[in-house]
């Protein structure tokens, strides 16, 4: 319980007191997530609305996987990143282990399944609803994804911070494909994991709160945003 | 329609010029080196005092990945550092002798510690360490170990064989497959021994009831060795920097930077290269 109030005491001086070295982590934590959260988007909403509407063989199988692949331990995606990218693998001339492209790439895999998983969910019942309206247009089922998913743009938006969420929390894939390198790859999650192995639990709690509370206020954000632009454009 | 697929390809655009803006700026070359080393020169704060002076020295960053002695001589195998920076002669050797390796020097050194509850249940406390594990094992007082190939890990198992016993099992030993901190954590826990290099524990702040109860032992020699990665195996290697890093760190500068490095007024490492005996 000590440590606990402890722990809160120095999260407020951490965030307080604008130590250029955690600002540094923090944004980079922010940017490597936000753009993992992108690429992530860009391939896992076409991907899920694509399951959502079209009908072809092996679609079950598509749906099942993709819902599976939400299990994926980040580990293991570590280590087959790492794999790829080291020297010694196939994409290892690229030269990018251990630097923030490297952490995207993996951020980006594990978020893509979440992404394309939620999205063909919200888009299957969005089509259920319009299908007939949009047919009778005479709207085929893949001219029909980017309306769906124009029109479903406020629901979608929770699953990118969904997305963004987990790329931000993520530190075993990050550990191992960005190497934890001070001032070139510590992110929040691997800063605190380095403190925990010190034995410096205040801190690392205090580091975990101060990653809560941007997280948070990026949420509050986000949320006003999508408020506003309802009552505007909606 | 029309238009809500130009408004959205215009969106999807944008979303993909950030994404790929991102990537580029990751992927800036600069001019850095990557040093694979171990966990307990990263654990114990040695870097951050030492990597500053490394680079106003040499103008260039030295980035340092920290994982076990065994994974970072694995990452110099793979081509991924430039540099090793480790702690486990007879592994260093066999990496050399592989032809991975261009020359090994010797650094600096600290030693091992065994730790312990202060009830000592075993009745370890003592200056051999040997003796230590005999009675820990025959007590089956609870043990933490690294079990993840580091240099401690090794070390480890050298001295449990020197004890005479050949690999120790049951459920008093515990091995944790995690680096020094976390194992340290893990002994904090359940109160059980640990053996540890002193930096670690020096820099570790969630001791609880654990003291040190075996040191000095002339066996606990622990010895820090630094070799650039064979440019003949990975012509990708970063040579000529890599090799202004290790003259650094065995240059009067560097070896001074290694000693100045305390923890409340304990030194934590000894520099002791010799010019001419690598």
């Amino acid at each position: 319980m000590n440590d606990i109030g402890a722990s809160l005491a120095l999260a407020l001086r951490l965030i307080t007191g604008g130590d250029p070295s955690l600002w540094h982590v923090v944004l980079l934590s922010l940017e490597v997530s936000l753009a993992a959260a992108a690429l992530a988007c860009l391939l896992g909403l076409p991907l899920g609305a694509l399951v959502a509407v079209e009908r072809f063989p092996g679609r079950r199988a598509a749906i099942v996987t993709l819902n599976a692949l939400l299990a994926l331990p980040s580990v293991v995606v570590g280590l087959v990143v790492y794999l790829l990218l080291s020297r010694a693998g196939p994409l290892g001339s690229l030269g990018i282990l251990f630097t923030p492209t490297a952490i995207v790439i993996a951020q980006a895999i594990l978020v893509m399944p979440i992404v394309a998983a939620l999205a063909r969910q919200f888009v299957e019942d969005g089509w259920r609803d319009y299908e007939e309206q949009l047919r009778s247009f005479g709207v085929t089922p893949l001219r029909a994804i980017p309306t769906l998913l124009w029109d479903l743009r406020y629901a979608l938006f929770t699953v990118v911070l969904a997305g963004f969420g987990r790329a931000a929390s993520e530190v075993g894939a990050v550990m191992i494909v960005g190497g934890n390198i001070d001032g070139v790859t510590r992110v929040m999650t691997t800063a605190i994991a380095l403190e925990t192995s010190k034995g410096d639990l205040p801190l690392a709690l205090g580091l975990g709160i101060v990653l809560l509370a941007i997280v948070l206020a990026l949420n509050a954000v986000a949320y006003a945003i999508r408020e506003w632009s309802a009552k505007h454009h909606g | 329609m029309e238009r809500f697929l130009s408004r959205l390809s215009a969106t999807w655009l944008a979303a993909s010029f950030v994404a790929a803006l991102l990537l580029a700026t990751g992927a800036k070359a600069q001019d850095f080196i990557t040093v694979a080393s171990t966990t307990s020169t990263e654990q114990s704060g040695l870097f951050k005092h030492l990597l500053p002076e490394a680079k106003k020295a040499l103008g260039f960053d030295v980035r340092v990945v920290a994982v076990g002695t065994g994974q970072a001589l694995d990452m110099g195998r793979k081509g991924d550092a430039d540099v090793v920076f480790v702690h486990d002669k007879v592994a260093e050797e066999i990496f050399l002798g592989e032809g991975f390796g261009v020359k090994r020097f010797e650094v600096m050194y600290n030693d091992f510690i065994l730790v312990g509850p202060k009830s000592d249940p075993a009745q370890a406390k003592g200056k051999d360490v040997e003796a230590a594990l005999k009675k820990i094992a025959a007590a089956q007082a609870p043990f933490a170990s690294r079990a993840d190939k580091s240099g401690t890990h090794a070390a480890e198992l050298r001295y449990w064989k020197a004890a005479g016993i050949e690999q120790p099992k049951g459920a008093w030993y515990r091995e944790t497959g995690s680096g020094m901190g976390p194992t340290l954590n893990t002994a904090s826990g359940m109160n059980a021994y640990a053996l540890t290099d002193r930096g670690t524990w020096l820099s570790f702040k969630n001791r609880g009831e654990l003291v040190v109860l075996v040191e000095g032992d002339t066996k606990l020699f622990n010895q820090y060795g630094v070799m650039l990665v064979n440019p003949a195996k990975h012509p990708h290697v970063k040579k000529d920097m890599g090799q202004k890093f290790i003259d650094w760190i065995l240059s009067p500068a560097g070896q001074s930077a290694v000693a100045a490095y305390k923890i409340d007024g304990e030194q934590l490492f000894f520099p002791n290269y010799k010019p001419g005996a690598a």
